[in-house]
């Protein structure tokens, strides 16, 4: 069923903390199967370090099925390595062949400082939806679920859009590591359901000053996030996040 | 901070000056590139030295011509400060290894590279031309046209004049006189140099490539993207942007360089 | 047989329709400015610990919210695929809330306490309506209102659903609630924080101590109340879908520290997962239950049979499921599903490389749609190709994400090859043991969610875990927490100078310490992984008196060799996964323990708890209500040492029958 396993060469971004810098480092691991998948493949790098007492690489994972957003890892070049619509711990090692060289390197972002090796500060996101990716409406106080119809249409639409895990592959991915695509989901989720109608201009005013205040750059519509994006998530939402924010801006009683 | 500083000192509303401005600046480029077909014209210069004319003189077009090298000098120091506060956004440690032609096109990763081009292009172009035309010593020439026939001839007018053109009609001879600044034969003798040609022409391709890009990104961030739509904005980004465009400008150039030969 | 004097459930009196109603009215309150002075800490931001932090907020009180995570988005709950349970009734099919409180009891084999299920069948109603007005984007019909499916063990539709995505919506609107608190200053939350002790003092929990996972650093945090929210325990089998950091710890300090641990032997097995692939496996994943609905499940008839799928004809096929359960056929609830896989492979019939596992084919499927396509079509004398391509296309538009997630992880096309499947652990019905107030035996230390036992017995009904976890967080503990809080609104925020802090802070950072300086030559990983055979092999699927005897002995060496040979690389005060692994592989082990001894005690088969020795002659799981119908609730009392306390388990509006699906 599966190929012959491989050897490969892996040049790891090493760095011990936020404040030191940090350095690739070549490693060989073999006997690789296919069927491994990359995070897999880091399993038995690490063990493999264990065994020669050096410390093992740190890197964020959880779920290792795609969903949970913690796995970020930027192989050869591209965020979440060479397969498109999947996160690292998706990928899997047939993706790769025999004798390869690798590169990994953690997310790249001012926003995004390196905690260890692999490992980046994400909290930047949490703050931009503490400023506003929410629907104020306290426990207890919801109406019944059917008593607000919303086209199919736009509830597909939103969904697309909520499907966002938060990984952060768009800011790593973009040139300008810019967090548009993440910030531009959120906001065209709500504002296409009607429950999101009532805060839909304080909302992406505050996300998007919340944004510019961590530090991502601004958006020049490479489209490579969305490119990169393991949800797929289109770059139709960022244009609604402009009309929104410009529309807010011209409208909203803040002066 | 007004809430207009604000929204315009916003990373949206950054790119929202640099997509307005980029948009004005487009249809700048059809305006040049109609009134410049005139230099294809069969009449030794005539019509596009009066364009040149009309152009530098009516005071319409004089106060928009004064707002376009100001929105020039906004679009390129916007996007120059732009480029730079994004490349800091990526922090000091840049990746190692960077693949973005896997997720993006070369262009649209390089409208600073090629704004820069356009930006040097442009002060050529203008001290070439432009200046020139305005403080710099640029020949007179008589044209005689036959009222009967429409046909021009053409001969350099050594007196002095009072502006840049006279305009009269020999009864006599029932011809049109015009004597007028001669940017056309400037052209002539300016794309004679090859050097020159060539700079004009790689200067066609990163319009090109610039606007291939830049013109479907201000509809993107002016929040205009829609499936409906998108097929005619690509169509006049990459079709009349991208391509008509910058061939009929490289044309020109090219034209004159050949035509000397 | 008598309920323990130490277990108090606290079932409220009175009918089953007034217990909550009216408890709820009459639980003492604590007013507004009381609230503000009191202290929650909140330990996990999954479901649970998500909207108990936000909604404890929204009512006044002062939340600290700890996840281990970067971000309290990314808890486990986000992972779960197919939808959440509520009696709306919207499709009119004759659902109710005794509908759902019947299943559910039904579900878990009788082995759950009537009051605490009824009261999650009434407020499930409500998280819908709350998730709704969060923008929550549930699947829609045409005409814009809500859209249902069915689920295993149920006959109405019930189901809520996002796409296959259920768990990360609703978490996701619970983490947009938590996030709201946070930029009002009311929740202060700490991310990668991992909570390695809760501190009791006079008898009462206080607060925690946890560990900054950045900067290692040990910290004290006091909290009139501690709610744990941590989890399930799946990951003691090593392989599991829980994620990779899924955990005990919180829950088990809590236990060393008093709370009581109720069934930890119910695990459940989900049947459908994607096999092992080979020694590297670090997950298993989960393919939703839905795909049971239209794949037929198969054997070959001939043991160790090597031939390609495709090779093997009609008759040389054994559709086992459809074989012993006519009436069910390959739609049988999780835990008997699994078992049949587990018989037919364990008796040498097992396909794939690892012989582990079995076919769940969609060749019939395809055929079958593509049939009904071409009649819809009106296309006469469709060739075969043309039949197969739209059955393809059916199957791909209802379950084609879950095909491709198939396709990437093995590498097969399953449009054109069975599927290989086995069951793995998915979920852990038991958990700490609460009261009505979802209190644990510790005052002030509440356990909300799959961390503790309370509502699915011994097996759970897919959808559920969900609804659980948004009823605990929203519904119960706001209202139930008053009991407690309002006799504390006398005390003051006590210093976490207290000696009891201090001792707690001292032996914390003494285990960290021993931890990194034993120096062995075995990694965490590679105990975690010795650990989870013995727990899949003698106390995983099938169980019986002899293995879990020597799982207990095994388990005890196992314990043993760790604290003497494990090998912890890098350093205390830094981020350090592999320190943080270790504590909670440690914690594993001592769990191990305690499952296998629970399932000895348990001589009876029920839910997902199979004892060998209890089965019909069918091999069907024989429950023993006459001396097994209680909660096992475990004290600890030292190392390798537990007391049982049985809480008994009282049906007064349900009449116990066997299960029976054939």
């Amino acid at each position: 069923m599966s190929a012959e396993n491989m050897n490969l060469t892996l040049k790891v971004w090493r760095q011990k903390n936020k404040k030191t810098e940090g350095k690739i480092e070549t490693y060989q691991v073999a006997g690789i199967s296919p069927d491994m998948s990359f995070l897999e493949m880091f399993d038995v790098l690490n063990e493999q370090l264990i065994g020669e007492g050096k410390e093992p690489i740190a890197f964020d994972h959880d779920c290792r099925e795609g969903i949970c957003g913690m796995c970020s890892m930027y192989i050869n070049g591209r965020p979440h390595g060479p397969k498109g619509g999947i996160t690292t711990c998706q990928l899997h090692m047939r993706s790769f062949n025999d004798g390869d060289t690798i590169v990994v390197e953690p997310w790249r972002a001012q926003a995004f400082p390196v905690i260890k090796d692999l490992v980046v500060d994400r909290t930047a996101f949490d703050r931009i939806q503490a400023a506003g990716g929410f629907i104020s409406v306290n426990t207890g106080n919801a109406q019944d679920a059917n008593s607000i119809p919303i086209s199919k249409e736009d509830a597909d639409e939103a969904f697309a859009a909520a499907a966002c895990i938060g990984c952060g592959a768009c800011v790593a991915a973009c040139k300008n590591a810019s967090a548009m695509l993440f910030v531009s989901a959120k906001v065209s989720q709500f504002a296409l359901l009607p429950q999101g109608q009532p805060e839909r201009k304080m909302r992406v005013e505050r996300m998007v000053a919340q944004m510019d205040e961590e530090g991502f750059g601004s958006c020049t519509n490479t489209g490579a996030c969305s490119a990169e994006c393991p949800k797929e998530i289109s770059l139709e939402h960022i244009a609604r996040l402009n009309r929104e924010y410009l529309g807010a801006k011209l409208t909203s009683q803040g002066v | 901070m007004s809430w207009l500083t604000q929204t315009l000192t916003s990373s949206i509303g950054k790119k929202l000056v640099m997509a307005l401005t980029g948009l004005f600046l487009c249809s700048f480029l059809l305006v040049h590139m109609s009134g410049n077909l005139q230099l294809f014209k069969n009449d030794n210069g005539l019509a596009f030295n009066i364009y040149a004319v009309f152009m530098t003189t009516n005071p319409l077009v004089k106060t928009i011509s004064y707002g376009l090298y100001a929105l020039i000098l906004l679009h390129a120091f916007e996007g120059l400060y732009l480029a730079a506060q994004n490349r800091k956004a990526r922090g000091n440690q840049r990746y190692v290894v960077y693949n973005g032609k896997a997720n993006s096109s070369w262009f649209s990763r390089n409208m600073a590279i090629l704004g820069t081009v356009l930006l040097v292009f442009i002060v050529v172009h203008m001290s070439n031309f432009w200046f020139e035309y305005k403080f710099g010593y640029v020949p007179y020439t008589q044209y005689e046209q036959s009222l009967a026939t429409g046909e021009v001839t053409s001969t350099p007018f050594e007196g002095e004049i009072k502006g840049k053109m006279e305009e009269f009609v020999r009864e006599e001879s029932q011809t049109r006189v015009v004597i007028v600044k001669d940017l056309y034969r400037s052209v002539m003798e300016g794309f004679k140099n090859p050097l020159l040609v060539l700079f004009y022409v790689i200067a066609m391709f990163a319009v090109s490539f610039h606007l291939v890009h830049g013109f479907q990104s201000a509809f993107q961030t002016l929040g205009i993207n829609h499936p409906k739509y998108n097929p005619l904005l690509n169509f006049l980004g990459a079709g009349v942007f991208g391509i008509i465009i910058p061939i009929g400008f490289a044309l020109m150039p090219l034209y004159f360089f050949f035509k000397s030969m | 047989m008598a309920t323990s004097p130490k277990l108090n459930a606290k079932i409220p009196d009175g009918s089953l329709e007034d217990k909550w109603t009216k408890y709820r009215s009459t639980v003492a309150l604590v007013n507004p400015a009381n609230k503000r002075k009191l202290e929650i800490i909140v330990v996990g931001t999954g479901l649970a610990g998500a909207s108990a932090a936000a909604t404890l907020a929204e009512l006044g009180y002062s939340v600290k919210a700890f996840c281990f995570q970067d971000s309290a988005r990314r808890a486990h709950s986000i992972a779960a695929q197919g939808g959440i349970n509520a009696a709306k009734n919207y499709q009119n099919d004759g659902d109710s809330t005794y509908r759902l409180f019947y299943d559910t009891i039904k579900g878990g084999d009788y082995r759950a306490r009537e009051g605490n299920v009824y009261r999650l069948a009434q407020v499930s109603a409500s998280i819908i309506d709350q998730c709704v007005a969060q923008g929550v984007p549930f699947a829609r019909e045409y005409g814009g209102l809500l859209s249902n499916r069915s689920f295993g063990g149920t006959q109405v539709q019930r189901t809520f659903y996002a796409a296959g995505q259920t768990g990360q919506q609703l978490l996701l609107g619970a983490y947009s609630g938590l996030q709201r608190q946070v930029g009002l200053g009311t929740v202060k939350m700490y991310s990668r924080h991992e909570m390695l002790d809760v501190v009791v003092i006079d008898g009462k929990c206080r607060g925690i101590i946890a560990r900054n996972l950045v900067t290692g650093e040990v910290e004290r945090h006091f909290g009139h109340a501690v709610l744990l929210c941590t989890g399930g325990y799946g990951n003691v089998f090593y392989l599991s879908t829980n994620a990779m950091g899924s955990n005990v710890t919180a829950a088990w300090k809590a236990h060393k520290k008093g709370a009581f641990f109720g069934n930890p032997c119910f695990t459940q097995i989900h049947p459908t997962c994607i096999p092992v692939s080979g020694d590297h496996q670090s997950k298993l994943t989960l393919m939703s239950e839905s795909l049971r609905n239209d794949g037929r499940i198969w054997v070959p008839k001939k043991k160790d049979d090597n031939r390609p799928a495709n090779q093997i004809s009609e008759d040389e096929r054994d559709y086992y499921l459809e074989r012993r359960y006519p009436a069910f056929g390959n739609l049988v609830p999780r835990d008997i599903a699994s078992r049949a896989a587990k018989e037919r492979c364990d008796a040498g019939y097992g396909v794939g490389t690892s012989k582990m596992a079995v076919y769940l084919d969609y060749s019939a499927a395809i055929q079958r749609y593509g049939k009904g396509e071409v009649n819809k079509l009106n296309i006469h004398d469709a060739s075969a190709e043309k039949i197969t391509e739209l059955g393809k296309a059916v199957v791909k538009e209802k379950y084609g994400n879950l095909f491709d997630m198939y396709k990437q992880i093995t590498g097969e096309d399953p449009y054109e090859v069975p599927m290989r499947i086995y069951p793995a652990v998915h979920y852990t019905m038991g958990g700490l043991w609460v009261d009505y107030n979802l209190m644990t035996t510790v005052p002030g230390l509440y356990a909300l969610g799959e961390a503790n036992f309370s509502d699915h017995g011994a097996n759970r009904l897919g959808a559920s875990a969900l609804m659980q976890g948004l009823a605990d967080g929203y519904f119960v503990i706001p209202y139930t927490i008053g009991a407690y809080l309002a006799n504390e609104i006398r005390t003051n925020s006590i210093p976490t100078d207290h000696p009891a802090f201090v001792e707690a802070e001292k032996q914390v950072k003494d285990r960290i310490s021993k931890l990194v300086s034993i120096k062995g030559k075995t990694s965490p990983e590679a105990f975690h992984k010795r650990l989870g055979k013995i727990m899949w092999d003698k106390c995983g699927m099938a169980r019986n008196e002899a293995g879990l005897k020597e799982a207990i002995s095994e388990i005890q060496a196992l314990k043993k060799e760790f604290w003497s040979d494990v090998r912890v690389m890098g350093d205390i005060d830094e981020f350090n996964p592999e320190l943080d692994k270790a504590g909670r592989v440690a914690d594993f082990i001592e769990l191990g323990e305690l499952m296998c001894r629970d399932a000895l005690n348990r001589n009876e088969s029920c839910g997902g708890h199979f004892r060998e020795e209890y089965q019909t002659e069918e091999g069907e799981a024989l429950r023993d209500d006459e001396n097994y119908m209680y909660v096992a609730a475990w004290e600890h009392q030292g190392e390798s040492q537990w007391e049982l306390h049985k809480e008994d388990l009282v049906y007064e509006n349900i009449k116990i029958a066997q299960r029976s699906y054939k």
